[in-house]
């Protein structure tokens, strides 16, 4: 079992544990998950799914709680709009 | 409030007690209006806030476009929160015979002088790519539009308050009587002349109206930009806004400036509980699906439903209440009370006032409902 | 399509699993559900640090497994179909899930109160960023400061410590007095003393601020640091995450969507854990906020009574009793004070999903109209993050809920009717 897994984020490739979350690899890429509706960067805030900040499009389908999804080898996560 | 004699007291701060205090405070009469609960709570809080020409008769037609050109007037004016759209409607025809329909209905409607444009199914594709393959073609309305109607109500009453009207809410009217109303605090509002705006309560407080419940169901989504330019309605709409008595929905999808889906349409009689009904909402939500199957992945955030204050003619009532000179209505406006709202209150305001209406009230008189009575 | 339970329990955390647990233990065929990709709920989320903690998830887990019961992770009640009937989303699936006896173990979740700044990227809840490192964010030689209400706060300064992070601070709002009686109190229950004690020592060192509680947070695209107000004087900290909860709200969204009635903002329930409609059981968080203990005996209590054995279920009313005290000292030791209700500015954001600022929903009469003209509390999040706070601010009360309480595809929603029978379904379709 792989130590590390690789996704992709805004086409960029990002390395987290094996077993953590989309949220999780934005967050060591330092990379807001989403824009309010007032332009504002945002990232996840509950970390169980409620608040809904951590939304972003992973494998073409949007707003996915990323706090709620593992990450898969090679995944594609967009956080742009 | 009490010891003051108003000229006008509206009864109902839902979209079309508003426009009738925005139009009589402007044109200089003394207005307070008073709501049981909030500034456009009731079926202006709850619908889908659409402005639309709707030709299920001349009467309605009339009215209806005569509204709409107040709404394009006002829009310069309209602050951002009220969301207007001039994002159009398309008309979707299923088969042969809604195509027909919608030839009938571009005839009609360019004849009346609204623009309009049919589309032949490779270019209704091109307009509404999330429809699914196979429609013959539809109607393109482009000047119809939309709104967000709790704030546009704010605003109607908010242009009255600059004219000086008086705002009441949180406080139930239990009589409208000659020379004044009667609240449920114990307390009276003087008036000149009194109008019962009070949408579904109307027949409360006006007797011998027919003006009944008609509940209806809306879904939101989450935002999706891009997924819906226009308002789409089916051809069967119609049908459905026509049924007196049965239940049923017709597809009916909005984009939100927000970018999210408002997604309808469901009516039923005799229905009184405001509780989501699986039935319905299932019924109303695999019809959406049929039109366009992509509709199905989009995440729903909300459910609700509303009641509409709807006529057995399906026009509204404006005017004196028969054999009244003081007492109005301006209730019963189904589906249309957005879209109607300004030249509900223009006509009333005109005939109020002894002037020529800018398009004729007699299809709306409350009166008109004794003359059906006669011939029933 | 419809999968049947003799007893459905609805949350996955320590209430959830007891009752599982014990109602399998009777006999019954039971199935659970939650939101989060595994059981545990929020307390028991992935690895804990402390040895204890981890000890007693394992055993709940194993016993949850070893009773057969029918887990289901990752997916969210959002609708009932009709009495007895709920309806639930995982991705792409719809699940059907049938019971005789349903067990309602929601939890709660976090309260947030805004202050300037506290929309940006790493301003985190404290449980939630507990969850965010249990999930994988790395945290070693970041720092982070804590603040907030609540003995969350320091489970989660004790566990950030254990994985590296530098903590300067910890920013209680409750004052001093307050803490030292709720030291006192735990003093009385060994099993607390050892919990405190481990926690010392995972936090010693660590300053400790009471009466203490965030002023602003600043920085550019993501935090870069915190200014907080200690005394009556301001001191701003750089950081690289701010750790911020004010304790817990609980979960009412299914229990008002099935018609249980709440009482002091909390499910009313009998002796034996049910609400008020017969054959709903209510357990943890929801029916009062009192931590793992609380709800691990509650969940049991609701287990057993579900499963028939009522006499079992009375052997622990003590246990519950005395963690129900623990529970009221919570209530009172972490009570907001009035200055919280300042801290937002009048361009602060009360409302995420929709950029709602405070000042706009100063204007506003009542919950509904602030819906209404300002869409506060119409987002995906519907109204889970500032109703909590309209509750503080303004003293408003939330709707009644509406189906469906949690986001859901439209083709499930329209999936509203399944577990119904078909002949109900096919002489109502047809003529438009």
């Amino acid at each position: 079992m792989p130590s590390q897994v690789t996704v992709m984020v805004n086409g960029s490739p990002v390395a987290v544990p094996a077993g953590a979350t989309v949220a999780a690899a934005l967050g060591s890429a330092g990379q807001p998950s989403r824009t309010s509706v007032t332009g504002e960067p945002r990232g996840p805030l509950c970390g169980m799914g409620i608040c809904f900040e951590c939304r972003v499009t992973i494998n073409g389908t949007p707003h996915r709680r990323a706090c709620q999804t593992f990450c898969e080898a090679g995944i594609d996560v967009r956080t742009e709009e | 409030m009490s010891k003051v004699a108003y000229d006008a007291v509206i009864v109902g701060c839902g979209i079309v007690g508003a426009a009738c205090a925005m139009e009589f405070a402007r044109r200089g009469m003394r207005v307070a209006a008073v709501d049981r609960e909030m500034v456009g709570g009731g079926a202006t809080a709850a619908g889908m806030g659409h402005i639309v020409a709707m030709d299920d008769s001349d009467a309605q037609f009339t009215l209806t476009r005569y509204s709409q050109r107040l709404w394009q007037q006002l829009r310069p004016e309209l602050p951002d929160d009220v969301e207007y759209e001039q994002c159009g409607t398309v008309w979707v025809a299923a088969d042969e015979e809604e195509m027909n329909e919608v030839r009938r209905k571009h005839d009609y409607y360019r004849s009346r002088g609204v623009p309009t444009e049919v589309l032949e199914s490779r270019r209704l594709k091109e307009l509404e790519p999330n429809l699914r393959d196979g429609f013959v073609g539809g109607l393109l309305v482009p000047e119809d539009g939309v709104l967000y109607p709790p704030c546009a109500a704010r605003f109607l009453i908010e242009r009255a308050q600059e004219c000086g009207a008086k705002i009441k809410t949180g406080v139930c009217v239990t009589k409208i009587e000659q020379g004044h109303v009667r609240l449920s605090d114990g307390g009276e509002i003087a008036g000149g002349i009194m109008v019962n705006a009070a949408g579904i309560t109307a027949p409360e407080l006006t007797a011998g109206i027919e003006v009944k419940k008609r509940k209806g169901h809306l879904v939101i989504t989450d935002r999706y930009p891009g997924f819906l330019r226009h308002q789409l309605v089916e051809l069967g709409y119609l049908k459905s806004a026509h049924s007196v008595s049965s239940d049923s929905v017709a597809f009916n999808v909005q984009p939100r400036r927000t970018g999210q889906i408002l997604i309808g349409s469901s009516r039923q009689y005799g229905a009184e509980s405001d509780a989501v009904d699986n039935v319905i909402l299932t019924r109303m939500l695999q019809r959406a699906q049929e039109y366009m199957p992509a509709i199905g992945a989009l995440s729903a955030i909300r459910v609700w439903t509303g009641f509409r204050a709807a006529t057995p003619d399906k026009l509204p009532l404006i005017g004196p209440v028969p054999g009244d000179r003081t007492r109005f209505l301006a209730a019963g406006h189904e589906g249309l009370g957005i879209t109607t709202s300004l030249g509900t209150a223009r006509i009333l305001a005109d005939h109020i006032h002894g002037r020529a209406p800018e398009i004729p009230i007699e299809p709306y008189l409350p009166s008109r409902a004794a003359k059906e009575f006669a011939h029933a | 399509m419809l999968e049947q339970f003799d007893v459905l329990v609805i949350g996955g955390g320590p209430a959830g699993m007891a009752a599982a647990a014990r109602a399998a233990e009777c006999g019954a065929r039971v199935g659970i559900v939650d939101d989060n990709p595994t059981l545990g709920g929020q307390i028991w989320r992935g690895e804990s640090g402390e040895a204890q903690e981890k000890q007693e998830a394992a055993v709940w887990r194993k016993a949850v497994l070893a009773a057969g019961v029918s887990t289901f992770c990752g997916t969210r009640v959002f609708h009932q179909s009709r009495p007895g009937v709920l309806i639930a989303e995982h991705d792409d699936d719809l699940h059907v899930l049938g019971y005789r006896t349903l067990i309602l173990a929601t939890g709660a979740r976090e309260r947030f109160l805004p202050f300037p700044g506290w929309t940006l990227p790493n301003v985190m809840g404290a449980g939630g960023l507990q969850a965010m490192v249990k999930s994988g964010l790395p945290i070693r030689g970041k720092r982070v400061v804590v603040a907030g209400t609540g003995p969350l706060l320091l489970a989660v300064a004790a566990y950030l410590r254990q994985h590296g992070a530098e903590i300067p601070i910890l920013c209680e709002q409750a004052p001093l007095s307050s803490l030292f009686r709720f030291l006192v109190t735990l003093l009385r229950q060994p099993k607390k003393v050892g919990q405190a004690l481990l926690l010392k020592k995972s936090v010693g060192g660590v300053r400790f601020a009471t009466s203490s509680w965030p002023l602003t947070a600043q920085g550019k695209r993501m935090l870069e640091s915190v200014t907080i107000s200690r005394h009556g004087k301001s001191e701003t900290i750089a950081c690289d995450y701010l750790a911020c909860g004010f304790h817990l709200v609980p979960n009412l969204e299914l229990p008002l969507l099935l018609g249980c009635q709440i009482h002091g903002g909390y499910v009313q329930v009998d002796d034996l854990q049910q609400t008020t409609i017969t054959g709903i059981y209510c357990a943890g968080e929801p029916t009062s906020i009192g931590g793992v203990e609380s709800s691990l005996v509650e969940g049991q209590i609701a287990g057993l009574a579900a499963g028939g054995r009522r006499e079992e279920a009375q052997k622990l009313f003590p246990a519950r009793e005395k963690a129900r005290r623990f529970a009221v000292t919570l209530d009172r030791t972490f009570r907001l004070r009035h200055e919280l209700r300042n801290l937002a500015s009048p361009e602060t954001l009360v409302c995420r999903c929709e950029d709602v600022a405070y000042a706009r929903l100063q204007k506003q009469a009542s919950w509904r109209t602030a819906k209404l003209q300002t869409r506060c509390g119409m987002g995906p999040c519907q109204g889970r993050i500032c109703g909590p706070v309209t509750q503080f601010l303004f003293k408003w009360n939330p709707d009644s809920v509406r189906p469906p309480i949690f986001p859901a595809r439209v083709v499930h929603l329209a999936a509203a009717l399944a577990g119904q029978s078909d002949t109900q379904t096919a002489s109502t379709l047809g003529g438009s």
